[in-house]
């Protein structure tokens, strides 16, 4: 099971991801995720003291897939948050925003 | 309208300051987030899916030019150029940056609002009619108690950390626009066989999980008694109310476990102590506030504009408008005007930052500069001249704002849902945009007549689904959403609980399921029969066939 972390960025709420060198990420291809436990729990380590450290809020592991080769997390509530809302494409992460 | 006054303004604004302070010591690290979030909530600020999300009060539903010219600037700068009416007539801003927050309150306060008492377990925003004042059915208006309860219920030190929120809505008809029964306090202003202004109250209404409709707990409360028995009712509830499970916390639940009439003795005997004390409101003061709500300069005018009746002779298009949205002024060749916010195809209750604009310059040239939030998530002007209405329709085409669908099925109730929020199970307004494409045609509507859809994107209730004639919930199944489908609802004089009709529906199921309903009832229905009385009529069968009709849908 694949896993990445998800939070909101403290300073203006938007939501972010873990990168690959431990930055925190706008888009969700730009991670990669945890593929066991022991790793996701470095991950969350890693977020956690970023919280403690005022850069981010809220910071949760989430289940992502490969879907036709895009990293899409698995629960729908997640994919809205990693793209923006469905009914207005011209706002959030799918519109570079 | 109400404007402040010293206490109020320094409040306000000092409230904002202290805000301010507080996100500099939270960027700084001198707060947690655990810390924090009391603070920020206590302002309305909540985080929700996408950004921080901004709740504004707009009390009781007025609003004035300048107000609504600062929310366009605040959507404009701050946010991504829109705000959302909620359907409890205040705004909301989506896409809010905490580190703009301390700016965003002070020009909030420069036009005398804020965010205080929007969220949390405290008295919130008191709604009320929005034709209050101008309607030609009203008893009294509503504005003037609604500010009493503002000032009384603002930072009140008893009732600041209650079992849980607290809401209070006030009609002054008996056609009933503020929903009152689903309140945890409803009021229904009338005049007795004496002629004296009191209200009958209602308590233990509500939605969400566990929905009531209130229960009349005071036949006739005279008018300076309004305080002293709200706190009565408050003390009671504060003092008795669960705070064990937060699912059981609303006064609805407390009424329904202690039974009305004993939950009535014990708020009787709590007034009969302090009731003529302090909160006894004396005549004077009364009258003071409503020196806020004197009516504008009306002109005397002919009770029918010849004008107006020329152009909707000459221009069908507004003519059909016209039927739709105007309702009727007590003061003669006058119209109360509602504009709809929820066209087709799009989310309910979305405002642009120039549509506000439009509507803000509307107001002050045709309505003393005052505009009014409704529940149903559109605005009202109050004070339109029956001459002027046709330009006005002009301006409002050009602002994609005349869309003409009021009370008829397009105009849906609907919460943020899955889009936006992060309590939803389900998103809510991919419904409501393809009902109401798919029901598009004007006259089409108009013949199906009088119909409230609400839907919500979770049992939460935000879209009031209990109380539509046809309500949505929306759930999560595995993972994919589903929606319950419930019947026979009504927010109106004769509140109803609507009823779930039986297997859920996926997201176009669901839509072609109302047509089906709705089909049958334009088939079943008596000449002028309205959709819930037809339905009150022949109860569901007729229409669980309909909506299961020929369908592999109901899982």
């Amino acid at each position: 099971m694949s896993q990445i972390v998800i939070a909101n960025r403290l300073r203006d709420g938007l939501v972010v991801f873990l990168g690959n060198e431990k930055q925190w990420v706008v888009q969700v291809q730009d991670c990669s995720p945890a593929s066991d436990e022991t790793h996701a729990a470095e991950l969350l380590a890693v977020a956690e003291a970023a919280e403690a450290n005022q850069e981010i809020v809220g910071a949760s592991l989430i289940e992502v897939e490969m879907r036709e080769g895009v990293l899409t997390p698995i629960k729908m509530r997640e994919a809205i948050r990693a793209l923006g809302p469905t009914i207005r494409k011209d706002l959030g992460k799918q519109a570079g925003n | 309208m109400y404007r402040y006054d010293e206490f109020d303004q320094a409040l306000v604004t000092q409230r904002a300051k202290q805000f301010a302070r507080q996100v500099e010591r939270r960027l700084a690290g001198e707060l947690t987030e655990d810390q924090f979030l009391p603070l920020r909530l206590k302002n309305g600020l909540y985080l929700q899916l996408h950004a921080y999300m901004l709740r504004i009060n707009v009390p009781y539903g007025v609003l004035s030019s300048r107000q609504l010219r600062k929310l366009a600037h605040i959507a404009r700068t701050y946010d991504k150029d829109y705000g959302h009416w909620t359907t409890r007539q205040n705004m909301q801003f989506n896409w809010i940056r905490l580190e703009d927050m301390p700016e965003i309150l002070l020009e909030l306060a420069s036009v005398e609002m804020h965010g205080i008492q929007s969220s949390g377990n405290c008295i919130r925003n008191t709604t009320a009619d929005e034709y209050a004042g101008v309607a030609a059915d009203e008893v009294e208006d509503p504005r003037v108690y609604c500010e009493i309860i503002r000032q009384w219920s603002s930072l009140h030190p008893e009732f600041s950390y209650l079992p849980r929120k607290f809401k209070i809505a006030v009609t002054g008809s008996d056609n009933d626009r503020a929903a009152v029964k689903v309140h945890d306090i409803g009021l229904r202003l009338y005049r007795n066989e004496a002629g004296e202004a009191g209200f009958e109250v209602f308590v233990g209404g509500g939605l969400g999980r566990t929905p009531f409709v209130g229960e009349s707990i005071r036949a006739f409360l005279p008018t300076r008694d309004l305080l002293s028995y709200c706190e009565a009712i408050l003390r009671i509830y504060n003092q008795l109310g669960r705070r064990d499970n937060k699912y059981k916390a609303r006064i609805k639940i407390l009424v329904h476990e202690m039974g009305l009439d004993e939950f009535g003795r014990q708020v009787e005997e709590e007034w009969e102590r302090i009731r003529e004390g302090a909160l006894t409101l004396p005549d004077e003061e009364i009258e003071r506030i409503r020196t806020h709500f004197e009516p504008p300069p009306y002109e005397s005018l002919p009770a029918e504009s010849a004008a107006y009746l020329a152009k909707r002779t000459q221009n069908q298009d507004f003519a059909t408008w016209a039927d739709q949205q105007l309702a009727d002024h007590k003061q003669p060749g006058y119209a109360i005007v509602n504009v709809s916010c929820t066209p087709i195809g799009r989310a309910p209750g979305d405002i642009s930052s120039g549509q506000m604009e439009v509507m803000a310059d509307l107001a002050d040239r045709f309505s003393f500069g005052e505009l009014r939030v409704t529940h149903n998530q559109n605005l009202v002007l109050t004070d339109v001249r029956q001459e002027d209405v046709f330009t006005l329709w002009e301006a409002l085409i050009s602002a994609g704002l005349a869309t003409a669908n009021h009370g008829l099925i397009s105009d849906t109730i609907c919460c943020p849902g899955l889009d936006y929020c992060s309590l939803a199970n389900a998103r809510s307004i991919p419904l409501a945009e393809k009902l109401s494409a798919r029901v598009a045609d004007t006259s089409r509507q108009q013949e199906i007549g009088e119909i409230y859809v609400n839907m919500s994107g979770c049992i939460n209730a935000c879209g009031h689904h209990h109380v539509g004639n046809i309500g949505i919930v929306g759930v999560d199944k595995k993972n994919s959403e589903l929606y319950q489908l419930m019947l026979g609802g009504s927010a109106e004089a004769d509140a109803s609980l609507g009823k779930i009709l039986g297997p859920g529906f996926d997201e176009d199921g669901i839509i072609d399921a109302i047509e089906r309903i709705v089909d049958a009832y334009v088939s079943l229905r008596e000449d002028g029969e309205r959709f819930i009385e037809t339905y009150r009529r022949l109860g569901p069968a007729p229409f669980k066939e309909a909506a299961y009709d020929g369908t592999t849908q109901g899982r």
